[in-house]
């Protein structure tokens, strides 16, 4: 399999007050593509901020993040914009849906940074919904729909702009066990039929296993024999 | 990518469509707008009412001469040997083979106000016989003129509306003598509306002024006329110390003296107001970004960019203080908009007039809403579109 990622000696520190405190230290590993990596480790471990580096949200200090072969943690803001809107889709605990706007709305809001006509998008966001499941509640707004539901809206709005690279930072963190599987069970879907590549951030092992492997980060660094597995 | 104009058109949408979830906040906020622009208006209204009035009366072609550095009419003393002299001016405009000139006197009686009860100074104009055909656009609407010589007065339409004690078919008691109201005239949006008339000679004998005059309305031929009767007064020494001008340039004059202090009170409160309102749109704004950041930067990751979360902001705050202007605009038109008031004018006499909202004060009432906007939005703007794309935000 070909490298989707590849970091190079990432370095990334925050400045707290006049305290510099150091998150990775010549971080470098590699995800291929179509892997489905579980990342675990405690509070402060580095685990978001990786998420925020790996999806052009944050840029390095020093180092290198190649994506699918291509530098991005030099891209202008603009760029990176546009990078992370056509590569990556994100799928966040609270599902941060749009409360006003209804589940297909909410999914179409990637498809409104395209050029793709009305009808396109349209075409689009019921494909998505339909993957997910949910094709009966386009018209539902966010209240309307249990959190398991919001999640799968949450799921289609991140893959229907059809990225490469899904990043999920807790995605089952605000669910009961059974919608939890049900969750990770849509997103271990989207990786083995459609070949997407997902990172997936959680505090569950439970999750984790759903997973095709699992890497723990403590203190901004990564098990050596996991990452080399 | 779709253009920023796409991506600004999404995040207003959304922005404006979440209004209703911070309701009292963005109501409170659109209240505080509509009431600088009420108050702001009402001043407005009331010097563009005032300055409508006083300027609209007077003509190019009509003379009224005054003792120089007089401000008002009651400061001025012109004679009767004057009086003679100027009758004798080029381009007099003549009828019956007489000159069309009137010598006036203003007097000042009581009155009482009808929305208050408290009394008021109502004037009082003596005025000859040719004093009505020297006012264009002045009919008498009900009874007749009054008699020369006789102890009848007309009241004008606008001082019958505001004051009572004046009422057609009275006799009314002024300074021990009895007056008879025999007539109301109108003159619309002119101040002489606000005056009773009596002839010139009766007036001078009972208010005790044999022999005075304070103005003289002289009719000239035409406008043009002006130049060459203030020239050829300028040269007799006998009229030394006179002024003339046209009767629209007094009433420029007495305009600007009388409405300088209601625009200057319309701004400073108007600017006072435009400031509290400022601090209201920027508190609603600021909450609005505060209440929508995770909104925000979720949108961020999705890819939309800082400059469509920088114009959603503003055109929500914009959209909520042109509602304000509008609410305002609204409440001006219904509350005051041709009312009919009163003011103290420049003679220490009560003046009626209608407040004026005119298009150019909705205009410009609008253009200081937009411009509390404007700044309610610019920076909560600037921090919806610094806030940065990530996870731990979005979280938030």
């Amino acid at each position: 399999m070909t490298d989707l990622i590849r970091l190079t000696d990432v370095e990334k520190s925050y400045t707290r007050g006049k305290e510099k405190i150091a998150i990775f230290d010549k971080l470098t590993m590699r995800i291929e593509q179509g892997d489905f990596v579980a990342i675990m480790g405690p509070s402060g471990s580095g685990k978001t901020t990786l998420l925020n580096l790996l999806g052009g949200t944050d840029r390095p200090d020093k180092g290198s993040i190649e994506f699918d072969g291509k530098n991005i943690e030099k891209l202008s803001e603009g760029k990176l914009t546009a990078w992370r809107s056509a590569n990556v889709g994100f799928i966040f605990q609270f599902y941060n849906l749009m409360p006003i706007l209804t589940a297909a709305q909410n999914v179409e809001l990637p498809l409104l940074l395209t050029r793709l006509s009305p009808k396109q998008r349209r075409e689009n966001v019921a494909t998505a919904l339909k993957i997910v499941g949910l094709e009966d509640r386009a018209k539902h707004r966010p209240r309307e729909l249990s959190g398991g539901q919001q999640q799968r809206v949450a799921i289609a709005r991140a893959i229907v702009s059809d990225p490469k690279l899904l990043l999920a930072d807790e995605p089952t963190g605000d669910l009961d066990r059974t919608t939890a599987d049900e969750i990770l069970s849509t997103l271990q879907t989207l990786n083995r039929e459609l070949g997407k590549t997902i990172i997936m951030v959680t505090h569950d092992a439970e999750a984790a296993k759903f997973a095709k492997r699992t890497l723990h980060l403590d203190k901004g660094r990564f098990d050596e024999r996991e990452l080399a597995a | 990518m779709a253009t920023l104009l796409d991506q600004i058109n999404a995040v207003t949408a959304l922005n404006v469509r979440s209004i209703p979830q911070r309701g009292w906040m963005s109501a409170a906020s659109v209240i505080a707008v509509a009431l600088t622009i009420t108050v702001l208006l009402f001043f407005l209204a009331l010097a563009n009412g005032l300055r409508a009035t006083v300027e609209g009366s007077g003509s190019e072609d009509v003379a009224i001469v005054i003792r120089e550095g007089s401000n008002a009419e009651l400061n001025s003393v012109v004679t009767r040997d004057q009086l003679a002299i100027l009758a004798t001016g080029p381009n007099v405009a003549q009828r019956n083979e007489a000159p069309l000139i009137s010598g006036e006197l203003l007097v000042i009686v009581d009155g009482v106000k009808r929305s208050t009860g408290t009394n008021a100074n109502m004037p009082f104009r003596g005025i000859g016989q040719e004093g009505l055909a020297l006012r264009r656009g002045v009919t008498i609407t009900r009874g007749r003129m009054f008699n020369p010589g006789t102890n009848e007065i007309v009241v004008g339409a606008g001082l019958l509306r505001e004051f009572s004690g004046f009422e057609f078919g009275q006799t009314i008691r002024i300074r021990g003598s009895d007056w008879q109201v025999v007539g109301v005239f109108e003159a619309p949006g002119t101040v002489f509306e606000s005056e009773l008339w009596a002839d010139i000679a009766v007036t001078q004998s009972l208010f005790n002024r044999p022999n005075v005059f304070q103005t003289m309305r002289v009719q000239l031929t035409s406008a043009a006329a002006m130049e060459a009767f203030t020239r050829w007064a300028a040269s007799d020494a006998r009229l030394e110390g006179l002024e003339i001008l046209s009767e629209r340039a007094y009433y420029a004059r007495q305009a600007s003296q009388s409405t300088q202090g209601f625009m200057a009170i319309a701004w400073i409160l108007g600017i006072m107001m435009a400031i509290g309102a400022l601090a209201g749109a920027l508190n609603t704004m600021y909450s609005s970004v505060q209440a929508r950041s995770a909104e925000i930067a979720t949108l961020r990751i999705i890819g939309f960019s800082g400059w469509a979360a920088f114009f959603g902001t503003m055109v929500e705050a914009l959209a909520l203080s042109a509602l304000g202007g509008v609410l305002g605009v609204a409440i001006a038109f219904l509350a005051f908009n041709g009312r009919t008031t009163s003011t103290l004018g420049s003679g220490f006499t009560q003046l009626v007039f209608k407040f004026d909202l005119s298009p150019g004060l909705v205009i410009t009432a609008i253009v200081v809403a937009i411009i509390i906007g404007l700044f309610g939005g610019l920076f909560p703007g600037i921090r919806a579109a610094r806030q940065k794309p990530q996870l731990e935000l979005a979280a938030a």
